[in-house]
């Protein structure tokens, strides 16, 4: 059925195969993950401005602006200049700060995020690692993003900071919960964690259509708590303005900040993206069950397209909800989560272990 | 030496060395960073020998779990200046001679010790077939200790909230 779809792994095969002929097998498998750690570090780059500049666009439709529109066509190159100019900015030390865990911190951020990106599927056999334990290994390593938070919070030897990184600390680990639970539905669903089980699980429709209503609700769920586990408006209490100036960061300037800056919109891709693969169907195009003419249209749209479409569609729904919803206070916050959305999430997975038990679902 | 080796070797000697440091660090905060480190190079061995379930589970429960807890004990009672005291010369003492009987004794069990190969056909071991053991009730299975941990857990957590609750009396708190 899905013959039309290009496989990408044709591609990478054939890459495999002319590196194995001019190398050793040793240096192809070297070759190779440099190769890969190349396109991820320059897509990283490419993404992280063309989402700042996304943001800034975003954020002026919601206040009736239009934002940038000086440098470049459209404003387009606004993001670039920014990026030259915090580049060239100075790198505050401070005093009295432990520098070794001053300096760490930006970096396990960073990594904790790049981890996470080698095991997002993009299209039709693009995915760097599929592993078995797929989304699994996603919370694994993006739960190590809070330990950056905390020490770089803590090393700067600042008030600001180090109420900003408990805030953020107690916001992330409350909403990890939250975030495994609402993903764990799915899991049941599909019987499998394995992201490309997961996503051809869904050749005859996505799991918010299939799922019924539990399926939706734990979607819901997820964006909820994914938005808060990520420290984005509203709950962007850690980057407090009025009372903790820039929270967790505030001590860090140039391209230190701008790795911090950089680590929170590469989550927003992550969450995006763990959306769209567990509940929009990855990369599966759009199918209305035995509509085969529209189906087969659909099908010539590259999977590649249909992945970035949903992932820059559930990024657009995270950034309105920035722009558009008040701040929550620090303990409406905890209550939310604790109260309202764990309980929630609870009932609603044994209610969907039980359709699953009894076959309800298409 | 083939590449798997060399990682091997890597992962081996972060794991040594960040150890090591951990205990002889004076700074608190950086010897649970270096505890990080052991038991993210820990989960790469896990990797390496194909045993994902297990990494993922290093990687949340201690890294994203236990050091987080520690490093934000830590982080409310310690400040950035804190050094501990040098230890005192009997406890350097006892420390190292405990270091060397222990050290001694598992390199002599290990290097006597013949392994054998085993010829038998490796298991595949996926989340699935861990699922199933963890919850099965025939051979094999691991039903009633899951279970006796779950109650254990669930004690801990009711205790916990009891010892954090406050008391009825001052819980007239700003309730909006």
């Amino acid at each position: 059925m899905h013959d039309r779809i290009y496989d990408f792994s044709q591609l990478t095969h054939h890459i495999d195969q002319a590196l194995r002929s001019v190398m050793s097998p040793t240096w192809t498998v070297i070759t190779e993950l440099v190769i890969i750690g190349l396109i991820f570090l320059g897509f990283y780059a490419l993404l992280g401005l063309f989402l700042v500049y996304a943001e800034r666009k975003v954020c002026a439709l919601m206040q009736n602006r239009i934002g940038p529109n000086r440098v470049g066509k459209w404003g387009t190159l606004q993001t670039v200049a920014d990026l030259i100019k915090l580049l060239t900015k100075e790198l505050v030390y401070i005093k009295r700060s432990d520098k070794f865990l001053y300096n760490l911190a930006p970096f396990i951020v960073i990594v904790a995020s790049f981890l996470a990106i080698a095991a997002v599927p993009f299209a039709k056999g693009l995915q760097a690692v599929d592993l078995d334990i797929g989304i699994f290994y996603i919370i694994a390593v993006t739960s190590l993003g809070v330990i950056g938070i905390l020490l770089g919070g803590w090393a700067s030897n600042s008030k600001y900071s180090l109420i900003g990184a408990m805030r953020s600390g107690a916001q992330v680990v409350s909403y990890e919960l939250s975030v495994g639970l609402s993903l764990l539905s799915i899991v049941i669903f599909t019987g499998s964690t394995r992201l490309s089980t997961i996503i051809a699980s869904q050749a005859d429709g996505w799991w918010i259509f299939k799922g019924h209503i539990p399926a939706v609700i734990a979607f819901l769920i997820y964006l909820v708590a994914a938005t808060a586990e990520i420290n984005r408006g509203p709950f962007d209490l850690p980057e407090a303005e009025s009372e903790l100036t820039a929270g967790f960061h505030t001590e860090y300037s140039g391209i230190k900040f701008a790795m911090f800056f950089l680590a929170e919109y590469m989550n927003m891709f992550l969450v995006a993206a763990i959306a769209t693969t567990l509940f929009l169907g990855g990369w599966m195009p759009f199918h209305i069950g035995h509509w085969d003419a529209f189906n087969r249209i659909m099908d010539y749209i590259p999977s590649i397209i249909w992945f970035f479409g949903k992932v820059f569609f559930i990024i657009y729904v995270i950034m309105w909800f920035k722009w558009t919803f008040p701040r929550l206070r620090i303990d409406q916050l905890l209550k939310l989560e604790w109260k309202y959305l764990l309980p929630l999430n609870l009932i609603n997975t044994i209610i969907i272990a039980f359709i699953v038990m009894m076959g309800w679902y298409f | 030496m083939s590449l798997s080796a060399i990682i091997f070797y890597i992962l081996a000697a972060t794991i040594i060395i960040f150890s090591i440091l951990t205990v002889t660090s004076r700074r608190i905060l950086r010897a649970a960073i270096y505890l990080l480190f052991v038991l993210v190079a820990t989960a790469g061995i896990y990797f390496m020998l194909n045993y994902q379930f297990m990494a993922a589970i290093q990687l949340t429960l201690y890294s994203g779990g236990i050091v987080v807890l520690i490093i934000f004990s830590i982080m409310l009672t310690s400040e950035v200046g804190d050094k501990f005291e040098r230890p005192a010369l009997w406890k350097l003492l006892a420390g190292v001679s405990t270091f060397i009987i222990g050290t001694g004794l598992t390199l002599w069990v290990l290097l006597s010790h013949v392994f054998k190969v085993s010829d038998q056909q490796a298991i595949d071991v996926n989340m699935r077939s861990i699922g199933n053991s963890l919850l099965s009730l025939h051979k094999g299975g691991f039903v009633l200790p899951f279970e006796v941990i779950s109650i254990l857990l669930l004690a801990v957590m009711v205790a916990a909230i009891i010892i954090a609750k406050k008391e009825e009396d001052n819980t007239k708190s700003d309730e909006i």
